[in-house]
């Protein structure tokens, strides 16, 4: 080979070499003097989230919780709702906090649009989405309150855990983690969190006057009270046209009452709950209805 | 002959459909069994209102007030008994607390009499403005008075009188220009006075030449030293009755946006504000009717109706005769901002300009597919917006990242969603937008 042009390489390698060299030191320089300084127990919490990004805890993303929650000595540990008792003692652990009870909880739609065999006052075509039909004249359905049924739960739910079924959403047990992101897109209000220990559940959400509801829905809550009267434990009240439940006072109650409020209440609103498979037969109820 | 005026940028010209209405008298109906008034009738505040359940009130009586913030009193229509302060049936809110009225058919009507306008100060005019709950009537439903009592920064120079009337279907402001020009004319040298100002512009588009002939007529008799009241002719386009496109149809000035007109000097009331101006300060009667245009191919007998504030859609159906077979819409306002409604229990407001009765033939259901990029709305936008890429954002999820685009600048006009062959519903998408965008 020509000894001129191995020279030429044997240059180019070390000219090249020389200036890898610069800036790897400059670099290495850099990144020691305007290194950031991270907590690494903010890189360990965070490594122990799910990473759903879901917004449940009120926090921007995991990384917003993780950062909160280790500085902040106020916040719980357990406000992963995706993560379950699994991340929560994970979290008391890293960030030494004391663990309280998780509560079960789940996305309940208070809503019995199909079961009262609701009609529609129009027929509205346009964008798809609840909150653009709400535009409108407060959406197709006669009552006000009730579920527009064009499943922007269902979109926006970050684990998938609702199905449109007959343009109603149907929750399922397995996937809800109860974040409320659902809660906070739905234009009607109609999706509650409770917990999954209730003993009673009450699928509506009408602050409409009887006269009004009787009109439009077969079996939505007229405001006649009769719940309020019936409970021995007050645990049943009525604001702003809307019937309300203390589940902790219920619970605290027990099964002594032989839920008065749903054997009393004229409209069969008040339902027993019983958790998770309760739900999911009510799915299939549902379905019954529709179909 | 001169090319007439008109905006530089955007606008459409769907059909106009006025021939159904434009030449019907203004008709007074008459007064139903029962009126429901709703509080919340202008832009601001709700009234609370004045008066308990049970109680009689006289006609013109003041019902309810705005205790605190923007707003107007509101009038009693009709002499009767309060029935309930209940909830009614409203185009956009679905619901809203209002006032029922049970009519007291006996009572005798009141006659105004004429008083002399010229002598009083400025300020006491405007305070009669205020006190006959009088607002922009043609559509915007901001209160007059304080809209002619505009910032000091800027002086004012000319005061714009709005008988564009671009939507289609409508003719209410054409019947009151043709048939109540001395008023209108009267209103707008009030509106001066009480500006201090010399110059007023009265803006007509020119499918409307009997109203055009008619206002030039009356501008000239009524325009003396201390006022110049004149008629621009305007060539018909949409949105041309949009504030800021009038301005610089008739003054060639461009309001910057989110500015105020009074930025250029400028001050726009409606013909038909003009006309409650006068009956407010120079009749001494408050704004409680409206004329209402009664259009479409769904009702039996089309009209102009002067009605009570507060007289139900149903009512007004009742009179005319019923609807005609085929209606499958029907829509309060004008065919490009109006509203649909689904139940005719809907009280007509102070801002009601139209109630429209439409067809299958008038109105277009098909649904509608995605964005094909041409452009056209581009073209027919008046502000200069892009609203295919605020809808492409909407159905993306991600309608609070629309601010950028100027979605703030949109005033709904339709112009979009009128030209796009795709059928996208444009304006619902740009409602949408500026709901997330705020709550951001």
């Amino acid at each position: 080979m020509d000894p001129e042009l191995i020279k030429i390489a044997i240059g180019g390698l070390v000219l090249l070499g020389c200036i890898g060299l610069f800036f790897g030191i400059g670099l290495a320089i850099a990144a020691h003097k305007f290194a950031v300084e991270v907590n690494p127990l903010i890189e360990e919490v965070l490594e122990s989230l799910p990473l759903a990004q879901c917004g449940g805890c009120g926090y921007p993303g995991c990384e917003g919780y993780a950062i909160a929650v280790v500085n902040n000595p106020d916040v719980p540990p357990n406000l992963c709702f995706p993560g379950k008792e699994k991340v929560a003692a994970r979290v008391a652990e890293l960030t030494g906090k004391k663990l309280t009870a998780l509560e079960d909880q789940i996305a309940l739609v208070r809503c019995s649009r199909l079961e009262g065999r609701v009609s529609h006052k129009h027929e509205y075509y346009g964008f798809a989405s609840c909150t653009a039909a709400n535009l409108s004249f407060g959406g197709p359905s006669a009552c006000q309150y009730a579920c527009i049924g064009l499943g922007e739960c269902a979109d926006v739910c970050p684990f998938g855990a609702i199905e449109m079924v007959e343009n109603f959403p149907v929750v399922n047990p397995d996937k809800c983690v109860s974040c409320g992101v659902c809660v906070r897109t739905c234009p009607k209000k109609v999706i509650e969190i409770q917990t999954m220990k209730a003993r009673i559940y009450v699928p509506c959400s009408t602050k409409d006057l009887g006269k009004n509801v009787k009109q439009v829905c077969q079996v939505g809550c007229i405001g006649c009270k009769m719940c309020v009267k019936a409970c021995p434990a007050k645990a049943v009240s009525y604001e702003d046209g809307l019937v309300k439940i203390d589940h902790k006072a219920c619970i605290a109650y027990g099964p002594s009452c032989e839920t008065a409020c749903v054997t009393k209440c004229p409209r069969e609103i008040f339902r027993p709950y019983k958790g998770r498979d309760a739900i999911a037969r009510g799915g299939v109820n549902i379905l019954k209805m529709a179909g | 002959m001169l090319s007439l005026f008109t905006f530089p940028q955007g606008g459409v010209h769907p059909p106009e459909k006025k021939e159904l209405t434009a030449n019907l008298q203004i008709e007074t109906m008459p007064v139903p069994d029962e009126l429901e008034i709703i509080l919340g009738q202008h832009i601001g505040a709700p009234c609370t209102p004045t008066v308990a359940k049970r109680a009689e009130v006289k006609e013109g009586e003041m019902i309810g007030q705005v205790t605190k913030g923007l707003g107007v009193p509101l009038h009693s229509p009709v002499a009767g008994k309060v029935k309930d302060l209940g909830m009614s049936v409203h185009p956009m809110r679905t619901s809203a607390p209002s006032i029922t009225i049970t009519v007291d058919h006996g009572a005798v009507p009141l006659v105004y009499e004429k008083q002399d306008w010229e002598s009083q100060e400025a300020k006491e005019l405007l305070a009669r403005v205020h006190d006959a709950g009088i607002i922009g009537i043609g559509g915007a439903g901001f209160p007059t008075h304080v809209k002619l009592s505009p910032p000091t920064d800027n002086p004012i120079n000319t005061l714009i009188l709005n008988g564009a009337e671009c939507e289609p279907y409508i003719t209410a402001d054409h019947r009151q220009m043709v048939e109540h020009v001395t008023e209108v004319v009267e209103g707008a040298k009030i509106i001066l006075k009480i500006l201090g100002i010399q110059k007023c512009i009265i803006g007509i588009e020119n499918n409307k030449p009997d109203a055009i002939a008619a206002m030039i007529k009356a501008a000239k008799e009524g325009s003396t030293s201390r006022y110049l009241v004149s008629v621009n002719a305007l060539k018909v386009k949409y949105p041309q009755g949009s504030e800021k496109q009038l301005i610089q149809a008739v003054t060639n000035r461009k309001v910057p946006a989110f500015a105020l007109p009074s930025a250029v000097g400028v001050v726009v009331q409606n013909v038909s504000t003009a006309r409650a101006v006068y009956d407010a300060v120079a009749l001494g009667k408050p704004l409680c009717e409206k004329v209402v245009t009664i259009s479409g191919k769904g009702i039996t007998r089309p009209a102009n109706l002067l009605v009570k504030i507060g007289t139900k859609v149903s009512d007004i159906v009742a009179y005319l005769g019923g609807t005609a077979p085929g209606l499958t819409k029907v829509v309060m306002g004008g065919p490009m901002m109006g509203f649909a409604i689904s139940n005719l229990d809907v009280p007509v407001t102070k801002t009601t300009s139209a109630v429209l009765f439409l067809t299958e033939g008038e109105i277009d259901t098909r649904p509608h597919s995605q964005c094909i990029r041409c452009g056209w709305c581009l073209d027919a936008c008046p502000m200069g917006l892009e609203p295919k890429e605020i809808g492409i954002y909407v159905e993306a999820n991600r309608a609070e990242d629309t601010e950028p685009l100027g979605v703030f600048e949109c005033f709904e006009c339709g112009s979009c969603a009128y030209v796009c062959p795709a059928k996208r519903p444009l304006v619902q998408f740009i409602r949408l937008a500026k709901m997330k965008a705020k709550r951001k």
